[in-house]
């Protein structure tokens, strides 16, 4: 069993007070509060070993360095890639997906596969590069129409971008089945684990895909951070990302060559102390362990689900059979932003709005959702507090 | 419970729910399109103007109560003002939700509008106070 007092111990934010009420925090599927140890890793970094990495001789460098790279080991093994060589620092799953659309090569008449249900970070890459996008449609309970799926693909099917876990409906994406049948017609899937990367164990082995881009911000980590994950072989193939120090082997005032991979996609000067602190963040996660992770929050999802059923006008949108703890909602009479409002004035923090996610707002008919979100620190009773609040809300309005 | 009650009142609820002048004006000489991208509220603003003088104005629109009743609230207030009477509430009103503090004289200027003192509170809701306002300004 979990002990959730102690782990909410680990997280001075959480003992702060909104308007005067205890905060509860139900907003990680946003961004994730941070424990002391990632915050006192990015503290030490600056106060015993801040130095440029990989381009210095001296022994401070060198330290930094190390810390640095034993992070992108540390991330190799945790999502069970082949080679430190394919973990790429970005800094975020927005980047690392920018960096696959802009580093591929792609032409006019190529098609994109892509779902209703993509925050807009895998979608808006894809659109910039001018191609066809197809798009996987959804059912009302917000699970991916599989067989839809297997009929978009045709002779200029380039690439499947897909969600690992929806941010608005929480829905958990079958990625092995999606990846299997992409391969059977020689085509690359990235999946954005950006959600899913905190919430459940990632073997990129086992789901085979060719691409899983992520963020060290919805994992108790640093902003600024994330990480984009390529097959080797893919990773050879594409052309840089972007140029400057670091990324190049050698520089005439003509011509460049790349430098050996992952570096060959990490110019300048990266967010250093970030990148160490996220490996104090893959180590809080593993001590806690993805199986007590996993069952102390689907038990919140439940316990959320049934207290929000019961509230008179409010409508859970995303039902599907596998979800994250995410819950999305709108209720009858009141707006989301005025919810997110008498929320956040009894110290509750959820989001309220699209979610960066307007084609998914247009599959549901409405123009904005509340979302609730957990994450380890969370607690029934914060639900409890919840479900008061929005009864509140209902009768201000009513 | 009693300060939301400050930002809620129920002239708010009232206006958001029962929008006045609602819907469009088939003689406008202008309307105007306001988006806020961050929450989706939308409101079209018709003005019918003779002379320099607001003759006829209506909206419509979809978003949160505050937007709704702010967007109520100032067509029934602008109708039978002049652009110079517009700028002088407009500065009032954008004082009154965004630095707070009205001098009683500003405050009685305006009138009804007064009501969403509140939104000073909740500066991510600010936009949605002022949205049809902005709108205005560019209509005019």
């Amino acid at each position: 069993m979990l002990n959730i007092e102690k782990i909410r111990k680990d997280f001075p934010i959480l003992q702060c007070t909104m308007h005067g009420k205890p905060l509860i925090y139900l907003d990680s599927s946003n961004t994730s509060q941070k424990p002391n140890g990632v915050i006192d890793a990015i503290t030490h970094y600056y106060k015993n070993y801040n130095a440029n990495i990989h381009r210095s001789i001296y022994e401070l460098s060198a330290k930094a360095t190390h810390l640095y790279e034993k992070t992108r080991t540390n991330i190799k093994e945790f999502i069970n890639a082949k080679s430190t060589q394919e973990i790429i620092f970005t800094k975020g799953t927005t980047e690392a997906i920018n960096l696959v659309a802009s580093s591929l090569s792609f032409s006019e008449g190529d098609e994109i596969i892509v779902s209703t249900m993509e925050h807009h970070s895998n979608l808006v890459p894809w659109q910039k590069l001018g191609v066809k996008l197809r798009i996987i449609p959804i059912s009302d309970k917000g699970e991916l129409d599989l067989g839809a799926y297997q009929n978009l693909f045709n002779s200029h099917t380039k690439m499947v971008a897909i969600t690992h876990a929806s941010n608005v409906l929480g829905t958990i994406n079958p990625i092995k089945e999606i990846t299997k049948i992409a391969h059977q017609h020689q085509v690359a899937v990235l999946v954005d684990g950006a959600q899913a990367f905190p919430h459940l164990p990632v073997d990129v082995e086992d789901l085979d895909c060719d691409f899983y881009a992520f963020s060290s911000h919805k994992a108790y980590g640093p902003t600024g951070v994330g990480v984009l994950y390529g097959k080797k072989d893919l990773l050879e193939k594409m052309s840089p990302y972007q140029g400057g120090g670091n990324m190049i082997e050698r520089v005439s005032l003509t011509d460049f060559t790349c430098n050996q991979l992952p570096y060959k996609f990490e110019a300048g000067t990266p967010n250093i102390a970030d990148v160490i602190a996220f490996d104090a963040a893959i180590n809080y996660i593993k001590s806690i362990g993805f199986e007590n992770i996993m069952r102390h929050e689907q038990n919140l999802l439940h316990y959320a689900t049934e207290k929000l059923n019961n509230i008179d006008g409010l409508r859970i949108i995303g039902n599907a059979s596998k979800k994250l703890g995410v819950i999305s909602f709108v209720m009858k009479e009141i707006h989301p932003h005025d919810i997110g409002t008498i929320l956040d004035h009894e110290g509750i923090a959820v989001r309220a709005g699209h979610h960066c996610a307007m084609p998914l707002m247009e599959r549901f008919k409405v123009p904005a959702m509340v979302r609730v979100s957990f994450g380890i620190y969370n607690t029934e009773k914060e639900i409890d507090h919840l479900s008061l609040a929005l009864k509140t809300a209902e009768r201000i309005f009513a | 419970m009693s300060d939301l009650r400050e930002l809620y009142q129920e002239l708010i609820i009232d206006h958001g729910r029962h929008p006045r002048n609602f819907g469009k004006l088939n003689d406008a000489t202008c309307h105007k399109e306001g988006y806020n991208p961050l929450c989706g509220d939308k409101v079209t603003l018709y003005l019918l103007e003779k002379n320099g003088v607001v003759e006829k104005i209506q909206f419509e629109g979809s978003g949160c109560a505050i937007s709704m009743a702010s967007a109520s609230l100032l067509t029934e207030c602008l109708k039978g003002k002049t652009k110079p009477e517009f700028e002088e509430i407009f500065n009032a009103f954008h004082q009154l939700v965004t630095i707070g503090n009205l001098s009683e004289d500003l405050t009685l200027k305006l009138g009804k509008l007064a009501a969403l003192a509140g939104v000073f509170e909740y500066p991510a809701r600010v936009k949605c106070a002022t949205l049809a306002w902005h709108t205005m300004k560019e209509a005019l």
